[in-house]
This record gives structure tokens, sequence and C-alpha cells, in this order.
């Protein structure tokens, strides 16, 4: 059965590459197959605009390009605003009849540390302002890794950075992971889903939601660095997985308000299951690993009771 | 010809804008540009202008969503002043740099600590590096004009870069003047649509903003370098059609009572209107003195500037911006540089007045050139005067 599923699938989904091959992303990169995944489900009438990351820096080496699609970089911190100037100049262009009326999707794209941290006011701005056909999605592997792996406010606690070193008096990054959905959800925007490459159907689905949503739409799409978490690069899947099935990071999205889990995971596995093998966390002790489960299960049961009272 | 009216200077360029028929503003209100983005608000809501005003929420935003609009193929406008010029700067280089054909409106005005909403230039000098082409406007008109002219030269395909038009906060932007109006069939025929060469668009995917290597950086700057060079001609040319049009001829530096003049005063900006009357009085007393204004900034008119400065002994040049710790005026050192491959120099002396708004008066101008007498006859003069500072 699995097995049908598995050759069937695939052959649902858009089998253009309009992120290609040749790039120069880490082996093992699960951003760059999350980018290629968001790509895939968003089809040929998007505009792309990207900060300054990883993925930028892997894909745009003038006069080289991985992109198939109309695609524009500017600076780090900035690309909700440069999305928001496309999605208007696009929309009065139409209005004005100087190019023909189609949809065509404004998407922002940034790393963590472009989404949660420096880029977070400009996208504050764009989401407020409600633009249509709208669609941010940050790509968060939980440091600022283009710059040489330090921390962001959506580096999790506990993690070994270059800038939150474990040490004698340290744990590594000492502050919880900033939760950016909930951000995005205070925006009252009609979606907001979290997604990870690991699953790339539900990711996918997700992508086409967020279009047909009208937008603006948030997601928020784990995607596992081995070079940054210091993993062997043919273990970024399972490490995607692993998060999920820890309740480290839940899937989830957020319709119109209304909170749905989105992964079925009975019974969640303990979080060491996840930070044991990751080199970020090799420092972390039992009491450390305590504080963490203890906060992850906290976190998962409220989402569970956000999903039972909106889905009752 | 239009009628001639009265019209505070902001709105007059609102209404340069309008006629520009622009696509999208994206603008944050900072005194004293407010009253130009209020206008234009006004005029998007009341549906006299057909285009996207984009409520940023910072001047970062507004550049950074004029470059995404821009690149989408609208005609794309902003204001700014001051600390949201500063905010902008890290944009600016990025839009020339990415040929982005953005006009901006530069209401300028000095730059805190301590915080001031008064006039002076240090926001545009302390960016003056940026790639843009920037002009000085004189007056209310001017104003007018140069803001139509900025987006023809802008979008000019030989062209394609951003252009500040920059004014004196509050001693323009508040002020009312007479406005000649242009009719809509002179701007038809002056400022053909926006036809960009290449845009964001899904039917012709392309990449902008690729990263750089070593080996190729320093020739897209030669590229830039040349581009800015070569919109010389351009900018000249949409001068001579503007004046053809409406009789208002502008040139990249202009003399005023320069015949038979041993020395003169050089400004930028709307000290050209005070220079004048300066002129006139000091004429009037006998002295051969004359005015040489500077319109164009950058790309900065060498040639221009050496014609006219290299026929008098005696340069006063006024700066409304101190390079601190530095070399003093900005407009100054650049003048200074000109002059320095001549083997006769005329004497340059560099005079900085009017920071943050503090008032000057015709009597400072006199005072300036007796200054210069002085120092003359002694053969003694500093590298800049602060003038009428209290120390
Ligand atoms: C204003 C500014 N500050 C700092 C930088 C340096 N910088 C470039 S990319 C980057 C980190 C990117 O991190 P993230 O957004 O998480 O993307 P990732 O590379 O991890 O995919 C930093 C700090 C910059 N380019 N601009
Ligand atoms: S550092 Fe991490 S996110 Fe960046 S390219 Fe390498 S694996 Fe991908
Ligand atoms: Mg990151």
């Amino acid at each position: 059965m699995i097995d049908k599923y598995a050759v069937f699938v695939p052959n649902l989904t858009n089998r253009a590459e309009n992120f290609t091959s040749g790039h120069r992303a880490c082996q093992g990169c699960a951003e760059a197959l999350a980018v290629r995944h968001v790509l895939k489900a968003l089809g040929h009438d998007i505009v792309i605009s990207n900060a300054t990351g990883c993925m930028e820096i892997v894909s745009s080496p003038l006069p080289l390009t991985a992109w198939n699609v109309p695609w524009i970089h500017v600076t780090f911190e900035n690309a909700g605003a440069v999305a928001s100037g496309v999605a208007a100049g696009l929309k009065v262009l139409m209005r004005k009849g100087k190019i023909p009326e189609k949809r065509i999707v404004s998407v922002g794209m940034g790393g963590d540390g472009a989404t949660t941290d420096i880029g977070l006011q400009a996208l504050s701005g764009a989401l407020e302002r409600m633009h249509k056909d709208f669609l941010y999605v940050c790509f968060d592997n939980e440091a600022y890794m283009n710059t040489g792996i330090q921390r962001s406010s959506s580096t999790p606690y506990g993690a070994a950075t270059t800038t939150s070193p474990a040490g004698k008096d340290s744990i590594g990054q000492h502050t919880w992971k900033k939760n950016m959905a909930a951000i995005a959800v205070a925006h009252d925007i009609p979606y907001v889903a979290t997604a990870c490459s690991s699953y790339p159907f539900d990711l996918q689905a997700k992508v086409i939601k967020a279009v047909e949503s009208g937008g603006p739409a948030y997601l928020h799409v784990l995607s596992v660095c081995p070079t940054g978490w210091r993993i062997p690069s043919h273990l970024a899947i399972k490490y995607g997985r692993l998060a999920v099935e820890t309740g480290v990071f839940p899937l989830y999205e957020v319709q119109d308000g209304k909170y749905r889990m989105t992964a079925d995971i009975p019974k969640l596995r303990p979080v060491r299951d996840y930070l044991s093998g990751q080199g970020r966390f090799r420092h972390l002790t039992d009491t450390d690993i305590d504080i963490i489960q203890k906060r992850v299960t906290k976190e998962y049961d409220k989402l569970i009771s956000l999903h039972k009272s909106n889905n009752g | 010809m239009g009628k001639r009216i009265g019209m505070e200077v902001s709105l007059m360029v609102s209404e340069a804008v309008k006629l520009a028929d622009v696509d999208v503003i994206a603008a944050y209100p900072i005194t004293p540009q407010t009253h130009i983005v209020e206008h234009l608000s006004e005029l998007v809501a009341d549906g006299h202008l057909n285009a996207e005003y984009i409520c940023v929420e910072s001047e970062h935003s507004a550049m950074s969503a004029c470059a995404g609009s821009s690149a989408a193929g609208a005609r794309t406008y902003t204001a700014t002043s001051s600390q949201g010029l500063q905010l902008m700067s890290e944009l600016l280089y990025v839009v020339s740099a990415m040929r982005m054909p953005i006009v901006m409106t530069v209401v300028n005005r000095t730059l805190s600590a301590p915080l001031s909403i008064w006039n002076d230039q240090s926001d545009i000098m302390a960016n003056r590096d940026c790639g843009w082409i920037m002009i000085f406007a004189e007056n209310g008109q001017e104003s007018f004009d140069q803001t139509l002219c900025a987006f023809r030269i802008a979008e000019d395909r030989r062209v394609l870069l951003p252009v500040a038009v920059n004014m004196d906060g509050f001693i323009l932007s508040h002020v009312i003047e007479p406005y000649q109006t242009v009719e809509e069939e002179i701007v038809e025929k002056f400022l053909p649509p926006f036809d960009p060469l290449y845009t964001l668009h899904p039917d012709r995917p392309v990449t902008m903003g690729a990263f750089a290597m070593p080996e190729l950086f320093a020739e897209t700057k030669m590229a830039h370098e040349i581009a800015i060079r070569d919109s010389y001609a351009v900018i000249r040319e949409v001068w001579d059609h503007w004046g053809e049009l409406t009789g208002r001829r502008y040139e990249p530096v202009e003399e005023y009572m320069t015949e038979g003049a041993d020395t003169v005063f050089v400004t930028i900006g709307s000290y050209g209107e005070l220079g004048m009357d300066v002129v006139d009085r000091l004429r009037a007393a006998g002295k051969k003195v004359g005015l040489v204004k500077i319109r164009l900034f950058r790309p900065f008119p060498y040639r221009d500037i050496l014609n006219s400065l290299t026929k008098f002994e005696n340069l006063l040049i006024v700066d409304r911006a101190l390079s601190v710790g530095g070399v003093g005026g900005p407009l100054a050192s650049e003048i200074k540089t000109a002059l320095y491959r001549l083997e006769k120099r005329p004497n340059v002396f560099s005079f900085i007045a009017g920071l943050s708004g503090r008032d000057v008066p015709p009597e400072k101008f006199i005072e300036m050139y007796e200054e210069a007498m002085e120092g003359l006859k002694k053969n003694q003069w500093d590298e800049f005067t602060m003038v009428g500072v209290r120390q």
C-alpha cells in the first residue's frame, strides 16, 4: 500500500524545477529541498523577493542563476517590503491596463534571521497591509547559517552556535525559540502554517492553501541544515521527522484564526531522540534535556487544546 | 502656457508627481517632507491620481518597496528628509547599482543629534556617493519642474538611474510661491510612458540582484560610473526640451552678474535666490561680485565648473553641511578637487552657513565677502569658516 502511494503521489506534483540543480548549497541541505518543494507547489505565476542568506547566496552568483522564475534580491532585512512593492506594482499595472490581467503571487522569502530578527518589522508591515496574492515563506534553519552559524531568535534553547557557544558558564542559546508563527497569526491574516521539508506533500499542500487563501499568508518551514546542526549530511530528512515526531516542531495550520494540527502523531517521542546525535546539542546534560522536554510538552499541549477547541 | 498662481511648494511637487501619472508611491512621513506625501495621499484618495500608495512602516521599507515596484515595471516615487534618508541609506546604494529609475524628493533637513527638524543639507551630503543623480532646486517653480524632468531623465534607456531632487526644507517646502502650471498635453509630449528594459514578470523570468565575486564586482561598479557620467548629456537634453516647451531653461551650472566680476559666491539649492539679492546689493556698492549656482551635483559637472570658475580670482563657496573632522564643506571640497589640476587656481574661501535652519540673512553673505577680502589683504584665511557660530 505504502509502496503504491509513494510511486503515485510524486506523479501528481509539478515536474517543473524552478529552483534548478547546480546551485551551491551544501550536501544534504534541507533548506534547498524546502525551497524546491515550495516552488513546485507555487507553479509558474510568481515573483520571488529573496532576503540575503544561504538560499540567495547559493543560487545567484553573477552571471549565473538557479531561478527559472522572476526573482529579486535587494538586502537582508527587507524581503517583506520588496515583495509588497512587487505586489503593488503588479496590481496597479494591471489596473491601468499596462500589463494583462492575471493572478501573479508575490512571494517573499528569507531565513530565520531575515524573518524573525532583522526583517521582522518589514514583514509585520507587509502582513498588516493585507496585500492580496502575497505569501511570505520563512526557511528556518535555526541560525544565521550564511555568515557562519550565529544564533538567531529562532535558535532553540540549548543549541550551541558560534555566538551562543556552550561553555563553563553557558548552556549555549539561553533563550527559547521565538514563536514566529504566533506573531504572524496575531496579524489576523487568512492563512498561517508550519511545515517541514521532511513532509513534502504536507508542505506543498500548505503552499497551495496559502495561495488559495488570497493572502497575505505566512509559512514557517523548518529547514534542516546539516552544516549548522552538526549532523551527517544524509540525516537531514530524518532529523526533520524527529523534530515533528517529538513535538519540538509541531506541524499545524491556522486558517482564519482556527488552529488545526496537520501531522498525525498518536504519541510523541521523547525529545532526547531528536537532540541526541546533533552536534549543536551534544553538551546538554540530562537535567537540561528534562527542562527542554517540559517546555516542549507544555507548548505542544497548548496547540492540542487550541486544535480541540477550534475543531470541537 | 498654464496659469500663474500661488501655491505651497510641497503641493507643487505633489502636482508634478500627479502630472507624471506615477504608478506607485511608497513613503513614510517625516518633517519637512510631510506635506508632499499628505497631498499625494489625498490625490489618490480622491481619485485624481491612479496609483498605489503603500503606507510602509519605515523609510527603509519605503525604499525597499520602491525597489520592488520599480522592478515590476511601475513608475515609482518617494520623498523623505533627514533621518528618513539615513534609514534608507543602505538601499540608496542598492537601487542605483540595480539601475532602478526611482524618483525621490529629498526635502533637505539636518541630521540628529541634537534632534532638529530644520533645514540644512547634511542629509543628502552624507549620502553623496550613493550613485544617484542629484539635482538641487533653487525655488518653488524649479522644484516642480525638476520633479517632472527627473522622471524623464531617470527612465531614459540611456540612463536608468534613480534621481534625487533636493529642495531646502521649510525655506522652500513650506512657503507659498508663484507657480506656473503646465498643461497635461505638454507633459504628455515631454514624458513618454515608462518603458522598462526588464521587469519581474513570469512571462519573461529574470534574476535581479545577483551577487558578484571580486572578478566581476569592479566591472559592475565601472558600468555604474559610466552610466552616471554619461547621463550628463541626457540631463542637458531633457532640460533643453523642457525649456523649449515651457520657456524655463536650466543649466548644470548657472552664472548671475558675473560680467567683470573678480569674486563670486558659489551656492547650491535655495541660497541661489539669496545670492542674487546679495550680488545686487554689492554691485550697487560698486563691488565686482557675481554668483555661480550649482544645480547638478551628481554627476558632478566638472567641465562646466571649470569653464565658469576659472574666470574669477576668488570663490566664496557657501555650504549647508559640515563634514565633521574632515574637509569642512562638501561642496567646497569637491570644487577644490576639480580645480586641483589647474596651473593658476582661484582662491577658495569655504563657508558653512545655515546649519539646522540658522537664519542666514543677506547681511551674513556680505560679512562673508568682507571676511574674504580681509583675508586676502593679510594673505591668510582658514580652511573653512563656520558662519556666525558662537564659540
Ligand atoms: C544589514 C545586514 N546585516 C548583516 C548582514 C550579514 N548577513 C548576511 S546573511 C546573514 C544571516 C542569514 O541568516 P538567515 O536569515 O537565518 O538565513 P540562512 O543563511 O540561515 O539561510 C547575515 C547576518 C547583512 N547582509 N546585512
Ligand atoms: S549552511 Fe546549511 S542552510 Fe546553508 S546551504 Fe549549507 S546546509 Fe544549507
Ligand atoms: Mg537561518
